[in-house]
């Protein structure tokens, strides 16, 4: 390997973003290890609020589960004094030390050579530390409290559990701004939540795409047959793409109106629209009024890796996990109110429908992000082409702009210096 | 949280053997048509399969350990079955791909006059277009058939998935 000699050997990716500014997506950004792992050092790891848990699912002192923060495996635990994360890590020998997906614990023990650990991380235990008969363990000077877990920064907003990486970041509350808190405290409006249960699935296209697709209203009006049949999100309805000022946030906004009209134009611009389609069982499309709120429908993509889907009344946070550039794991844990009644909770299970890697909604969309990743890698073309809306970014008060996917990238050039 | 045991309503019992053997019998039948007809993509057909007032469900075996009543698909009441074999037939935008189902183990685990309960496990392959053959999942039915007239129907059918990483999309019901 000839180039090899004069290739300098460094992770620095020595990209150059395409002439087009914003309007140009190169295809690097989805399939060079090299961006991928910045990505990881700069925005999983960086200066970003991580989703790990919802506070239901550690009901009181004692509980645990595994999480990621971007790719790396986490534990959230509780304990008497609130939630804590630390890395999967054992500081041994570096074994993943918690298998489960979730438990109750007085303390973590690594199945190697148990090693001994609280609930906050802190490394309490180590065998034969002081050898036996005299021969061997660790050294005088070692000290236990040298050897913790990683931990994280921890904080908690509506019954949400975020870490990170970074122990100095701004509040959750400065971090996500005032638009985007806006609806995430009218999903997460204290009620206490009830886990309804979890689907895992992944999806082999980079963990971006997540992120656009959602931050793209364009498509809600032309691939999902569902939304624009059933009024649920149709060119017309009052609607909105809200993005915070640092521009890495959205919310994909609409309120359903009470009987979905769709003009004669957009009918035209629809190919999915279909005056014979009709449902046999239309339950689970009522919407019950239940937040406070003039979107029927929110969908937040809170920056790294989180999503906060409120449709009409079924919800659910999905977690992205990336596992490299070209494929990541989607974990969705979809949850209801502990108040709920029985037929709000069917309800709710019925709605469910929609989403998920079977939803009517979510297994296209599933495809669509694979056809993406297949066509930006194996195209000879090199670029993809953000021109709806000009070149507006920020938020937009109707579907058909794709400022929002823009103003993330104008954040992600900053963040990763391209 | 016993995993062995399986969900909630469907524990074996003693069933004679001759009733065994028919029912067991009738449910390979009734089963190797139902893989039959999803294998070869008439998907419009499916609901056919169950009563009017029937539940269908596919879930994680980590949901159905927990008692967690969430479903990947849920079906209540045959509109529901028609609405979701329309929508694939007709509207919802996915990769072409060809499935094979192969149900074995089949178990009666009670009789009840005209109701069945048994459980049966599977496993469903996918190859889509320009890809190798995947095993798209395994899992565990957890079935309440009802005979009427002489044939069998799902009152209840529960797909237990132990595959819990779903690659990309499932599309046709299981
Ligand atoms: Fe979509």
């Amino acid at each position: 390997m000839p180039d090899s000699a004069q290739t300098p050997h460094t992770n620095e990716p020595t990209r150059v973003w395409p002439a087009g500014g914003l309007q140009a997506i190169p295809d690097w950004v989805y399939t060079d290890p090299a961006i991928y792992q910045r990505e990881i050092e700069r925005i999983f790891h960086g200066r970003t609020w991580n989703f790990v848990a919802l506070e239901a699912e550690l009901p009181e002192p004692g509980c645990f589960k595994r999480s990621f923060v971007g790719p790396t495996p986490v534990i959230v635990a509780r304990d008497t004094n609130g939630f804590h994360v630390f890395e999967n890590r054992c500081a041994h020998r570096g074994a993943e030390l918690c298998r489960p997906a979730s438990g109750k614990a007085t303390e973590l023990v690594c199945p190697y050579h148990q090693w001994t650990y609280d609930l906050a991380g802190n490394l309490t235990a180590v065998p034969f530390r002081r050898g036996i008969k005299k021969q061997g363990g660790m050294p005088a000077d070692f000290k236990l409290a040298e050897h913790n877990l990683r931990q994280l920064a921890v904080t908690t907003r509506g019954g949400v559990v975020f870490a990170s990486f970074c122990r100095d970041l701004e509040p959750l509350e400065d971090y996500l701004g005032p638009e985007i808190l806006a609806d995430f405290d009218a999903t997460f409006d204290g009620r206490p939540l009830q886990i309804l249960g979890y689907y895992r699935n992944t999806v082999p296209g980079n963990w971006k795409m997540y992120h656009e697709n959602l931050k793209d209203p364009y498509h809600a009006t032309l691939l999902h047959a569902f939304l624009v049949n059933f009024g649920l999100m149709v060119a017309g309805n009052k609607s909105a793409m809200i993005v915070d000022a640092s521009g890495r946030h959205g919310t994909m906004a609409s309120a359903k109106p009470d009987q979905p009209m769709v003009d004669e134009a957009s009918k035209q611009e629809m190919r999915a629209f279909s005056e014979t389609m009709t449902l046999n069982d239309t339950r689970f499309l009522e919407y019950v009024r239940e937040f406070t709120s003039p979107w029927s429908v929110t969908m937040q993509t809170i920056w790294p890796n989180l999503i906060v889907q409120r449709e009409l009344n079924t919800l659910g946070v999905r977690q992205i996990v990336p596992s490299g550039p070209h494929e990541f794991l989607m974990i969705w844990t979809m949850f209801g109110f502990t108040g709920d009644s029985a037929e709000m909770t069917r309800h709710r299970l019925r709605q469910g429908n929609l989403m998920g890697p079977s939803g009517f909604l979510g297994l296209e969309d599933n495809e669509a992000m694979k056809f993406v990743q297949e066509g930006v890698v194996r195209s000879s073309t090199d670029v993809s082409y953000i021109g709806l809306g000009g070149t507006e970014e920020g938020t937009v008060d109707h579907l058909i702009s794709e400022a929002a996917i823009r103003s993330m990238y104008r954040h992600y050039r900053e963040v990763m210096d391209l | 949280m016993d995993k062995s045991a399986g969900l909630k309503g469907f524990a074996a019992t003693q069933v004679p053997i001759d009733a065994a053997r028919i029912a067991r019998f009738e449910i390979e039948e009734f089963n190797t048509a139902y893989a039959a007809t999803l294998d070869a993509g008439k998907v419009e057909d499916w609901p056919a399969f169950f009563t009017d007032d029937a539940l269908y469900r596919i879930t994680g075996r980590d949901n159905a350990d927990a008692d967690l009543p969430v479903g990947l698909v849920l079906c209540e009441g045959i509109g529901m079955f028609k609405d979701r074999a329309l929508a694939i037939a007709t509207t919802m935008m996915f990769a072409p791909r060809y499935l094979q189902h192969h149900i074995t183990n089949v178990r009666v685990l009670a009789l009840d006059g005209e109701v069945i309960t048994a459980t049966a496990n599977y496993a469903l392959y996918q190859t889509l277009v320009d890809e190798r053959t995947t095993l798209q999942q395994i899992g565990r039915y957890y079935d309440r058939f009802v005979r009427r007239d002489g044939t069998l129907l799902l009152q209840e059918r529960h797909c237990v998935y132990d595959s819990l990483i779903i690659d990309t999309a499932l599309i046709y019901p299981v």
